[in-house]
């Protein structure tokens, strides 16, 4: 089970045409697409934060004229584990395919439930994220981050902290990230895993635990709806269209995390296969269609292609790989 | 509360929900009529597709569809040629089909259509009432007492055994609560008893399972079964006057009125269900009519249609409640029904009416549309239905597999489901032949989790399990627990003393 904020489904149904591949990086007339097709490899099954996005994407893609044509593949098994197996397996006829991955896969990773890691692929592109938030209840007394880390300080089991992810999982991790920051030992934050976001919100709600720590998209419609307040999000600043929540950075936590979503082709894929991708993926940004897709879907624009997506890999498992090894899970 | 009623009253007549509600029913009819091919199979066989649907709420409208049509479609079937489709027809059958062979086939069906839409829309009505008191009082539930709610919910299973034997029926449970933690824990980070094969570590999948246990094993029993190739008895000729007299109204006008509520109260507790309701309805009638009438239950009593008629639709009903205020599943069907809901990225208890309305709601308006849908269908149309009871029942072997294959398949696209859907099939195949009860195995599988969880959860929170003592709310559920655990195995004894027939899990 998979559980990240913006990916908490389980596998639902929906039959994934395999259509025929093929590249053309060439035919760069305005009319003509700039790649004639994309096959898109999503390693959970048809419903979740995967599928979403790949659909999504093909979706914004082909209607825009930038891709031909888009088929999808769901390929469930192993938390995504056997999608990616597949595709470094069968790089050599998977020239014309892009999987969807998230923040999970760097996670997987380092504790080793995946054998491979991003490395063994070729890093097309970040396209889209989301921060992740700490909120409490609505009538809770914590007004703030700072609040809430003297608190702790006071009395560490006084407080619990709930989220929708296993122990060691993003949303403890970016709780165990946010009060490290504040001068806490991380091993003291008592984390309480529930199923999934809307049990662990029940959680917060009955008083089971005092704070919850989720994604932001997910803490902004709770917050809208009255039932919740941000005390923090992960954002580097205040986010348009919901500056009430502040972030971690102007309370003096010096913290930052994104949960990414982006593609990922075969190893080995050539040169300017990878640079037609990047195209199309850069050019979609532009386009009403993408727009209207990113608006349904409340994502947020984080588009770090190449090299930048690399930098930004590597920053991610470096810390969430310290913080991992502080807690004991590595 | 009416904002909730106005949102699914609008998703309800939605032209999409409609069609959902028409097709529900109209393949639960079909499908019910045929003998030996319950509810549990036909809603496992259509759990594909409605999650293919994506949206909750139109999904569970075509389950709950599926579900009463098959109640109203085995009570065709229990009349016409006294080979009720499933358990909870089994007392129609008393007197439907003597009423039948006095060439009243339509008089009888007439009044099993006016006794299941009563029942039917009366408890709708109570559904309504109910729900919402029983969810407000949930909100304040947490970990100890959702643990408390599980062990409640596996109570339940004390009363599938039904004929008596609870030991195979806690045998089951166990072994569901077993196969529910293949795969990686929601709490723990580690994979458990996946023996190091990838495709176990996210645990055996729910529709994998449901379609091993109930549609698989039907498809394997009727290649087992040497009339399968019979032509079966369409009898659709004798359906002529579906009219029924003044008098005949006003003998059943009472029996329709209390068995609506008599057969929702019963739905409502765990574990009861329609098939118990239905054979308590007839039973309770039967004592309750005039020596006279009396006489005439067994033999063509218009009373003893209807008692039983009303009372399966009205618990069949009544066990939303528990389904959709507190997520514990009363039934193997609405363990489906949970399931399928769990797969859909609801998540069902007492928050689902908050959360989610608008599926709460219009799941319930549903149902009077289904009703209506039902009534339609029955009534005028019947006679055509009805011929549907001449197919050889061998066509249908592999119809149950190709869904099962498929709709174990197309979720996942992986091969492998297909291997543990076999392997499991073959297992439930041999476990039915030795008279083990395969609903607690779903049950145990699917409240397993939420019941590991919610332990751990509180065992976390309150450093031991302190709280099972600490929290009131905790212990009374607890308490109710072990009370249902001893009540159905009561209730069962009566009922088998008042009625002939024994009942079987619906």
């Amino acid at each position: 089970m998979i559980n990240i904020p913006l990916m908490r489904t389980t596998a639902v149904a929906a039959l994934a045409v395999a259509a025929s591949f093929g590249m053309a990086t060439s035919a760069f007339a305005q009319s003509e697409p700039v790649v004639d097709s994309i096959h898109f490899l999503i390693p959970g099954g048809a419903g979740g934060g995967w599928d979403g996005t790949a659909r999504g994407t093909g979706e914004a893609l082909t209607e825009s004229g930038l891709v031909g044509t888009a088929s999808y593949e769901n390929m469930s098994g192993g938390g995504g584990g056997r999608a990616l197996g597949y595709i470094i397996e069968n790089a050599e006829s998977n020239h014309g395919t892009l999987m969807v991955s998230s923040t999970p896969i760097i996670i997987r990773s380092l504790t080793g439930i995946f054998p491979q890691n991003f490395r063994d692929l070729t890093l097309v592109a970040g396209t889209i994220g989301d921060y992740a938030a700490l909120v409490v209840a609505d009538d809770s007394d914590i007004q703030g981050m700072p609040d809430l880390i003297s608190a702790f300080e006071a009395d560490s089991s006084a407080v619990s902290v709930g989220g929708g992810s296993v122990p060691g999982g993003m949303d403890h991790l970016v709780a165990a990230m946010v009060m490290q920051a504040g001068g806490i030992d991380p091993l003291e934050v008592s984390y309480v895993p529930y199923d999934a976001g809307g049990e662990a919100l029940a959680g917060l709600l009955s008083g089971e635990i005092d704070v919850l720590s989720t994604g932001f998209s997910e803490a902004v419609e709770l917050a809208r709806a009255g039932e919740v307040r941000i005390i923090g999000i992960t954002a580097d600043e205040r986010v348009d269209g919901f500056d009430d929540a502040p972030t971690m950075v102007e309370q003096g936590l010096d913290t930052t995390f994104v949960n990414w979503r982006g593609f990922f082709g075969p190893p080995g894929l050539p040169e300017e296969t990878l640079a037609a991708y990047q195209e199309v993926l850069a050019q979609m940004y532009d386009t009403e269609e993408w727009e209207e897709v990113r608006q349904r879907n409340g994502w947020v624009n984080i588009h770090n292609s190449g090299a930048d997506f690399q930098t930004f890999l590597e920053n991610q498992e470096q810390e969430i790989g310290d913080l991992m090894r502080t807690l004991g899970f590595l | 509360m009416l904002e909730g009623l106005y949102i699914g009253v609008s998703s309800a007549f939605s032209l999409t929900n409609i069609m959902m509600v028409v097709g529900g029913c109209l393949i639960g009819t079909f499908i019910g009529m045929l003998p030996g091919l319950g509810p549990m199979s036909i809603i496992a066989i259509m759990i594909p597709v409605a999650i293919t649907i994506g949206d909750p709420s139109s999904a569970l409208i075509l389950l709950a569809g599926v579900y009463y049509g098959a109640i109203f479609g085995g009570s065709t079937s229990s009349i016409l040629i006294n080979a009720p489709g499933i358990a909870s027809t089994v007392a129609t059958s008393f007197d439907g089909y003597p009423l039948a062979r006095q060439g009243k086939a339509g008089k009888a069906l007439t009044i099993a259509a006016i006794a299941s839409f009563t029942g039917g829309t009366v408890g709708a009505i109570l559904l309504m009432i109910f729900a919402p008191a029983l969810a407000s009082v949930a909100l304040i539930f947490h970990s100890a007492e959702y643990f408390a709610l599980m062990v409640l919910g596996l109570s339940a299973i004390a009363a599938f055994a039904g004929t008596g034997n609870v030991a195979k029926a806690v045998m089951m449970t166990i072994l569901g609560l077993v196969i529910a933690t293949v795969g990686e824990g929601a709490l723990f980070n580690a994979p458990r008893f996946t023996m190091g094969i990838m495709d176990l570590q996210s645990g055996i999948g729910f529709i994998t399972l449901a379609m091993a246990m109930f549609a698989l094993p039907e498809a394997l029993y009727l290649v087992m079964d040497p009339n399968r190739s019979k032509t079966g008895d369409g009898g659709s000729g004798k359906i002529t006057n579906l009219r029924i007299t003044r008098q005949e109204a006003k003998e059943i006008t009472p029996v329709i009125g209390r068995q609506s509520i008599q057969g929702f109260l019963i739905g409502v507790l765990p574990g009861a269900g329609a098939t118990i309701a239905s054979f308590l309805g007839y039973a309770v009638e039967r004592n309750l009519a005039k020596k006279e009438d009396q006489e005439k239950f067994g033999k063509g009593s218009v009373k003893g249609l209807a008692a039983p008629e009303a009372a399966n639709n009205a618990a069949g009903t009544g066990s939303f409640v528990p389904l959709l205020t507190l997520g514990i599943p009363g039934s193997g069907t609405t363990a489906i029904l949970l399931g399928a809901l769990i797969a859909l990225n609801v998540s069902p208890g007492p928050r689902l009416m908050i959360d989610e309305p608008q599926i709460f709601w219009a799941v319930i308006i549903s149902m009077y549309i289904g009703n209506v849908v039902l009534l339609i269908l029955n009534l005028p149309l019947i006679p055509y239905i009805a011929k549907i009871l001449a197919v050889p029942r061998n066509y249908l072997i592999p119809f149950i597999i190709f869904f099962t294959m498929m709709g174990a398949y197309i979720g996942q696209n992986n091969a492998t489901e297909l291997l543990i859907l076999t392997g499991l099939g073959v297992i439930a195949t041999i476990l039915r032949l030795a008279d083990y009860p395969l609903a607690p195995l779903l049950i145990g599988f699917i409240l397993g989790p939420m019941l590991e969880n919610n332990f751990a959860r509180s065992m976390q929170l309150y450093d031991g399990i302190g709280f099972i003592v600490e929290r009131p709310m905790t212990l009374g559920l607890l308490a109710i627990a072990v009370l249902l655990i001893f009540l159905p195995s009561y209730r069962a004894r009566r009922a088998r003393l008042r009625a002939e027939g024994v009942a079987d899990s619906d």
